[in-house]
C-alpha cells in the first residue's frame, strides 16, 4: 500500500450514524471546494473527503466546434492558468495541422510564454495562498492569516511576491496581448514574434525576478526546515509521480516525453510519447465527487495513482538546466535521502525552485535572437487525431482532440493537473484528518490543518471537473422555515434514492 | 449645395443622398450593420434609426431634404440602438471570447461604441445548425444576425446567389443555395465578398483565425466609426 490510512478512511461503513464536520469552501485555493468529515461520538474520524463542489463540462461543449477555436475556447477553463490550457490545446493543434515540429521562433516563444504563465502562478500561490499558514502558522488567527495579514507583518516578502507576479503577467500580456486570456498560439507556430522594445524592457527588471526568486526559495526552505519533523510528517504519504521529462532526463515545462516513477524511484515508465498516454494513464469515477480519479494501468487504481506538479518533477528530473535552479535541487533532493522526497509541504520549496528556474530560463530566452525572429508558422501533413501535454504550473496537462473531415471536434479529453492530484489530495486529508483531528475537540486553526494539506497541491478545482453524463447530485427541497421536506441523491450510475425511504 | 439638420449640425447633400449617406459623407457617423456604401441600402438592423418630426426613419434609405430637422443623437435614440444591439446578442450565440472574428467584428465593435455593457435581455440560446462542410468557408448560424449582406453581396457582387433567407420573423435563418443545402457544393469561395463583408463571425474563411495578435486586429487600434467614415470619404472621393 502506498498509503497507511487511504482506504479505511474514504468510505464509512454505516455513515447515517455519524456527526457531519463540512469545510466549505476551502479557502485561498482557485475554484470551490468543500471537506467533508464524519465523526463518531468520541470525536474519531471515520470518513474524509475532498470534494469538488462546481462543474464543467468542456470536453463535451466544444464538440462540433471548428478545432482552430479550441486554443482560445479552452483557456477558458481557467483564469490562473489559461495559458497552459491554451499551449496543450494549441500542441494537440499542431498535430492536426501536420506541424509536429514549430519554427524555433514559434517554439521559443510558446515556451517564454508558459515561463512567464509558471512565474506568476507560482508566486501567486506561494506569497498570496500559502505564505499565511506558513509564516503565521496553521493555527493562528484567522483574522490575520490571509495576505493583509502578511502584508503588515512582511511588507517586504508581499511585495516581492505581488512583484514577481506582475512580471510573469507582463510576460504573457507582451506575448499574447492580454494579462489574462490573451492569444499567441495558433496552429502550427504563434501569431507574433517578440519586439526588441518589448524584449528590452522585459530585460530591465529580469535580475531582480532571479534574486527575488532566488530569495523565495531559500524563504520557502527556511520555513520547512524550522520544524523539519512536523513538516516532513504533516499530510505525509508515499506515492507515484508523474511529469513530464526533457530528452536528456532535465526538468522539462513544456514538450518532452512523459515519465512516472514509482514511490521507491524506480521508472514505471520513461520517455514515453505523450500520443500514447490514454494505454497507461486510465481514470476511475466515483460517485462521490465530479473530478475523476487517475491512476496508472500498469500498477492498477488502488496502486497506481500518483502525484504531479512541482513535487513530481523535482522528484522525475535528473537535473535542471540552469545554474541557480540546478543549484537548489541538488539541495532539495537530500530531503529524500536517496529516494523521492514525498512530504506534502516540501511542494512548497519545490515550487520556489521551479519559480526560479522560470526566471532564469526567460533571461536566457530574452537573449535567444530566435526570439525576435520572423519565421512564425509551419503547416504539414493533416491528421484527424492529437494529443498535447504540458507541464502546467500544478501538474501535467493533458489535452486530447479528434476531427472530423469538416475540421470539427467529435471527442475531446482533458486530463488536468488537479485531476492528476485529486487521489493524493484525499490522501492528504485523511492523514491529516487521522493525525491531527482524530478525538479532538474541533476548532477553526484544526480545520485548517486540512486546507493547508490541500493548499500544499494549488489545486485549481474549476479546472479539474469534467464528467459527464449522469451527474451525481443531491437535492434537497425545504420549506420556508428551512424544514427539510424531501431529498433525493442520484449517484454518477443514475441510480436514485430517497435518503431515509424504505 | 441644400442642407438638412442634423441633431445642431447643419449637413450638406446632393441630389439623391440619402440622410446616412450624407452624414457620412460629412463625418458624421451613424452606427449601421446592414447596410454597406457598395449595395443596396436594406433597412432591416434599424440601428440608424432617426427621427424626423417625431416620427422614426431608417436613415439608410431616407432621402434628405431640404431644411430637414434630423435627430439622431438623443438619449432616446441611442437607448434604443443599445436595446437593439441588446437583442441581436441575446437572439443568437455569441461567444465573442473564443470568436475568430473578435477584435474584427462590426457587431462587437457597434456594440462597443454604443456603450452595451451587458444583454440586458435573456438570452434565448437558440439551436441552428453549423455548416463546416465547406474547405474553405465556414457557416456559423449562431452568429448571423440576418442582415443579408452575404444575400446581397453574393449576388450583386460576386455574381453567385449563394444566400437567402427562409423562414419567417424570428425563426428565419440563412439558406445555402446547393442541392444539399450546404456550403460544400455551392459556388462560394473564400475570397468571395459576401465572406469578406459579413459584420459577424457567421461567414469566416477558414484557416486564417487569430492570425492578428491581439491589439493588432481591426478594430483594436481605432474605433469602427473612424475607421468607416475615412473608408466611406475615400470610397466618395474616388467615385466624385
Amino acid at each position: 500500500m502506498l498509503s497507511r490510512v487511504a482506504a479505511p478512511l474514504e468510505t464509512a461503513t454505516h455513515p447515517e450514524a455519524l456527526r457531519r464536520v463540512v469545510i466549505e469552501p476551502v479557502s485561498r485555493v482557485e475554484g470551490h471546494g468543500k471537506v467533508t468529515l464524519l465523526l463518531d461520538d468520541e470525536g474519531h474520524v471515520r470518513q474524509a473527503r475532498l470534494h469538488i463542489a462546481e462543474f464543467r463540462g468542456f470536453e463535451t461543449f466544444i464538440q462540433g466546434r471548428p478545432y482552430r477555436e479550441v486554443p482560445v475556447l479552452v483557456q477558458r477553463l481557467c483564469g490562473i492558468c489559461p495559458v497552459s490550457h491554451h499551449l496543450a490545446a494549441a500542441k494537440a493543434i499542431d498535430v492536426l495541422v501536420g506541424a509536429r515540429t514549430l519554427t524555433p521562433t514559434a517554439e521559443k516563444l510558446r515556451r517564454l510564454l508558459h515561463l512567464g504563465q509558471t512565474l506568476q502562478s507560482h508566486a501567486l500561490h506561494f506569497f498570496h495562498l500559502a505564505s499565511p499558514d506558513l509564516l503565521f502558522g496553521y493555527d493562528s488567527d484567522v483574522a490575520s492569516r490571509n495576505i493583509i495579514g502578511v502584508i503588515q507583518a512582511h511588507p517586504t516578502i508581499a511585495l516581492q511576491g505581488v512583484k514577481l507576479r506582475k512580471y510573469g503577467q507582463e510576460v504573457i500580456r507582451i506575448l499574447s496581448g492580454k494579462r489574462v486570456h490573451g492569444v499567441l498560439a495558433i496552429p502550427g507556430g504563434v501569431n507574433r514574434s517578440l519586439s526588441r522594445d518589448d524584449g528590452e524592457s522585459l530585460k530591465k527588471d529580469i535580475d531582480q525576478v532571479v534574486a527575488w526568486s532566488q530569495g523565495a526559495v531559500k524563504t520557502a526552505r527556511d520555513l520547512y526546515l524550522a520544524d523539519l519533523e512536523k513538516n516532513a510528517a504533516f499530510g505525509s504519504f508515499r506515492s507515484n509521480f508523474v511529469s513530464l521529462i526533457a530528452r536528456d532526463g532535465s526538468l522539462e515545462l513544456y514538450d518532452g516525453g512523459l515519465r512516472a516513477r514509482d514511490h521507491l524511484g524506480h521508472e514505471v515508465f520513461d520517455h514515453l510519447n505523450c500520443d500514447r498516454y490514454l494505454r497507461h494513464i486510465h481514470e476511475e469515477v466515483k460517485s462521490w465527487s465530479y473530478m475523476k480519479f487517475p491512476f496508472i494501468v500498469a500498477l492498477g487504481s488502488d496502486e497506481g495513482w500518483y502525484r504531479v506538479g512541482p513535487l513530481a518533477r523535482l522528484n522525475n528530473a535528473d537535473r535542471i538546466r540552469t545554474p541557480l535552479a540546478e543549484s537548489e535541487r541538488a539541495v532539495f533532493a537530500r530531503l529524500g535521502e536517496g529516494g523521492p522526497v514525498h512530504a506534502t509541504m516540501a511542494y512548497h520549496e519545490a515550487r520556489m525552485i521551479e519559480m526560479l528556474y522560470a526566471a532564469e530560463a526567460i533571461r536566457e530566452l530574452l537573449d535567444d535572437p530566435d526570439c525576435y525572429g520572423s519565421d512564425l508558422v509551419i503547416r504539414g501533413e493533416r491528421a484527424f487525431e492529437g494529443v498535447g501535454v504540458v507541464e502546467a504550473p500544478r501538474g501535467t496537462l493533458i489535452h486530447h482532440y479528434e476531427v472530423d473531415e469538416t475540421d470539427a471536434i467529435v471527442r475531446a479529453n482533458l486530463i488536468v493537473a488537479t485531476t492528476n492530484n485529486n487521489n493524493a489530495m484525499n490522501t492528504a486529508v485523511r492523514e491529516v484528518a487521522a493525525r491531527d483531528l482524530d478525538g479532538r475537540e474541533l476548532t477553526e486553526g484544526l480545520l485548517n490543518h486540512i486546507e493547508v494539506a490541500i493548499r500544499a497541491y494549488d489545486p485549481c478545482l474549476s479546472c479539474a471537473t469534467h464528467a459527464l453524463g449522469a451527474m451525481a447530485l443531491d437535492v434537497s427541497l425545504e420549506d420556508a422555515s428551512g424544514l427539510l421536506v424531501d431529498r433525493l441523491v442520484r449517484d454518477s450510475d443514475g441510480r436514485v434514492a430517497r435518503p431515509g425511504a424504505p | 449645395m441644400p442642407t438638412f439638420y442634423l441633431d445642431d449640425s447643419e449637413i450638406p447633400f446632393t441630389d439623391g443622398e440619402t440622410i446616412l449617406e450624407a452624414a457620412m459623407s460629412a463625418g458624421r457617423y451613424i452606427p449601421h450593420l446592414c447596410w454597406r456604401p457598395e449595395l443596396e441600402p436594406h433597412s432591416s438592423c434599424r440601428l440608424c434609426t432617426v427621427t424626423i418630426n417625431g416620427r422614426p426613419f431608417s436613415s439608410c434609405t431616407q432621402p434628405a431634404l431640404k431644411g430637414q430637422k434630423v435627430e439622431c443623437d438623443t438619449p432616446a435614440l441611442l437607448a434604443m440602438r443599445r436595446a437593439v444591439i441588446q437583442m441581436l446578442f441575446v437572439e443568437g450565440n455569441h461567444h465573442c471570447p473564443c470568436c475568430e472574428k473578435s477584435g474584427a467584428c462590426k457587431l462587437q465593435a457597434t456594440a462597443y461604441l454604443l456603450g452595451m455593457q451587458d444583454s440586458h435581455f435573456h438570452h434565448r440560446f437558440p439551436v441552428r445548425m453549423r455548416d463546416l462542410s465547406h474547405e474553405g468557408v465556414s457557416l456559423d448560424r449562431d452568429r448571423c444576425i440576418r442582415c443579408e449582406i452575404c444575400v446581397r453581396a453574393s449576388r450583386a457582387l460576386d455574381g453567385k446567389n449563394v444566400f437567402a433567407i427562409h423562414g419567417r420573423g424570428i425563426e428565419s435563418n440563412l439558406a445555402v443555395n446547393s442541392p444539399s443545402g450546404l456550403l460544400k457544393g455551392s459556388a462560394i469561395s473564400p475570397d468571395d465578398a459576401a465572406v469578406r463583408l459579413c459584420p459577424t463571425g457567421a461567414l469566416i474563411a477558414k484557416g486564417r483565425g487569430f492570425e492578428s495578435p491581439i491589439g493588432l486586429r481591426a478594430y483594436d487600434r481605432e474605433p469602427l466609426s473612424s475607421i468607416e467614415l475615412r473608408e466611406y470619404q475615400a470610397r466618395r472621393a474616388v467615385h466624385d
